[in-house]
């Protein structure tokens, strides 16, 4: 009746469900080519002598892929749902909304086509040349206004606090693209930065670890402030702390970058900053965390029956985990021993496929049938699977370059008695196989899964709609008129 | 001014305006703003809605029959 109209708006799900159904598909995607260059370390002959998909041009895409892509469309399609919803008003503009998402769209068929054939500016993840650079500077500014255009026509007057940690996230990669992606074009496919020496390498790493801090971490919280208790159906643990815990991990999260530059070019006194900044950074990282995981205090039988709340709640101990570890690896004296080895990339597949691709995913399964108007998912027991599946190949992946990273870290530092090298690095190289060969079986348990949830998302969306539809499709033909 | 003292000085000002923020935030003054934002997003699911009202509109329909 009119009580019901009243009470909902004509929110925008159409935009909603693009971006969860690509980000769905980016998923598998980006994961299978990391699958393809975990393979390419055991058995090198995997790129068939073609520069195209060779190594060194398939990692950048895997990355570009798995965060931008898949990443982004999960924190596009979830922040869109969650602002409308806890504003209680429709998007500021569906067009511009629209060309969100064929902008990215656009940007990342671009990446998929540049990168393998060499086209790089070699900055870490932030690899795309400049005219594709510009396009993603003016899609995010759109996405900006969207947002920020929303939560001003908002109808309640409390901005809930996911919409705090999306908005963050917003507003830091903005600066930290533009900032960092400055340079001098000298073709169309070929630019210089405009930072040079140290520096240019302090500003990348600025932008790396924020990168992590505010794509990888504040956007991922916002998720987590509204699904998990969403799911729970239970009001967050305590409102308060995450008031603390977002400040906090703001003012925090922005000094952490030189830790990726220790015994290097850099100040000593900017590399010691950096330390004690990223071991602070445990304590606002382990607040979130708690404030995630203690909303189910009192309700701890509901993992028992619900998957998607074990993706949920495993994503946060992943995210405790990867939180703890990173803080010990800034030490410099750990570092020493960790940096540039599989430790490395171990930690960061924690924080990816534990914490952000498990809370993307659980988010994505409660968000998609809404969203469609099904009742639920096609299959609660394929998303069990699916569950089981992303856990043993993290597990797997982990464990396997936590020893090859601890081992490489310990042979390159053996000293023969007159000073010489104990091992050639070639000798090395040989020792990681066997721990090569396991995280390649932890891909491939992560990819599997993302078959499968593609193939539940396929058939919920197809399966004939519940009589509980209509509500939110009549929205939709309202958002699309 | 030095640059330390700046630098000191700036330093203060930081950790006072974070217990600032810790003060709002567990201020008794907040604690029911607070509660209601944390429970805010429990009430909006669109199936509930849509049951609750199919259910008042099955209601009303049944009454109108009789009448």
């Amino acid at each position: 009746m009119s009580a019901t109209s009243s009470i909902t708006p004509n929110y925008n799900f159409d935009i909603v469900k693009k971006f969860a159904v690509m980000a769905v598909v980016w998923g598998l995607i980006g994961m299978s080519a990391g699958v393809l260059i975990a393979a390419q370390l055991v058995w090198p002959e995997l790129n068939f002598d073609t520069p195209w998909i060779t190594y060194s041009r398939i990692r950048p895409l895997h990355t570009n892929a798995v965060i931008f892509a898949f990443g982004g469309c999960a924190l596009f399609a979830t922040s869109y749902w969650v602002v409308q919803r806890t504003c209680k008003t429709a998007l500021f503009s569906n067009r511009l909304a629209n060309f969100t998402f064929w902008g990215w769209q656009a940007i990342i068929v671009l990446a998929v086509l540049s990168l393998p054939l060499g086209l790089t500016s070699s900055k870490e993840y932030a690899e795309l040349e400049w005219p594709i650079d510009i396009l993603i500077a003016i899609v995010w500014i759109a996405y900006a206004i969207v947002f920020f255009g929303t939560i001003v026509k908002r109808t309640v007057s409390h901005i809930y606090v996911a919409n705090w940690f999306y908005g963050a996230f917003i507003i830091t990669i903005a600066v930290l693209h533009i900032g960092n992606s400055m340079a001098i074009p000298v073709s169309l496919t070929k630019s210089y930065s405009i930072y040079s020496g140290a520096v240019d390498a302090m500003m990348q790493w600025w932008y790396g670890h924020n990168a992590v801090g505010f794509f990888l971490t504040a956007g991922f919280l916002g998720m987590m402030y509204y699904f998990v208790p969403k799911q729970a159906e239970r009001p967050v643990y305590s409102y308060r702390l995450s008031v603390v815990h977002f400040w906090a991990l703001c003012a925090l999260y922005i000094w952490a970058g030189p830790h990726h530059l220790h015994y290097t070019a850099l100040p000593d006194w900017t590399q010691s900053l950096g330390m004690v900044m990223s071991v602070v950074l445990f304590v606002p990282s382990w607040g979130g965390m708690i404030n995630g995981i203690m909303t189910l205090s009192g309700a701890w039988h509901k993992l028992r029956t619900d998957p998607i709340l074990r993706f949920m709640i495993v994503s946060l101990s992943f995210y405790g985990m990867s939180t703890f570890e990173g803080p010990m690896m800034a030490i410099k004296s750990v570092n020493a021993l960790s940096h540039y080895t599989d430790w490395t990339v171990g930690h960061v597949h924690s924080g990816a496929l534990g914490w952000v691709a498990m809370i993307s995913i659980g988010s994505l399964y409660h968000l998609i049938p809404k969203a469609f108007g099904r009742e639920r998912m096609y299959s609660i027991k394929l998303i069990n699977i699916h569950f089981w599946l992303a856990t043993l190949g993290v597990v797997l992946y982990i464990v396997a370059l936590w020893i090859s990273g601890v081992m490489q870290g310990m042979m390159w530092r053996q000293i023969n008695a007159d000073g010489t090298l104990t091992y050639s690095f070639v000798e090395v190289v040989a020792a990681t196989y066997p721990f090569h060969f396991i995280r390649w079986v932890g891909g491939v348990c992560v990819v599997a899964g993302m078959v499968i949830m593609l193939y539940n998302v396929i058939k919920t969306i197809r399966s004939d709609k519940t009589a509980d539809e209509g509500l939110s499709s009549a929205n939709l033909s309202q958002a699309n008129a | 001014m030095d640059y330390g003292t700046y630098r000191g000085i700036y330093t203060i000002i930081m950790l006072l305006v974070f217990a600032g923020i810790i003060w709002w935030a567990y201020s008794k003054h907040s604690k029911k703003k607070f509660d209601d934002a944390a429970h805010s997003i429990l009430d909006d699911d669109d199936i509930k809605d849509k049951k609750t009202s199919e259910k008042a509109k099955q209601a009303q329909q049944d009454l109108e029959d009789k009448t």
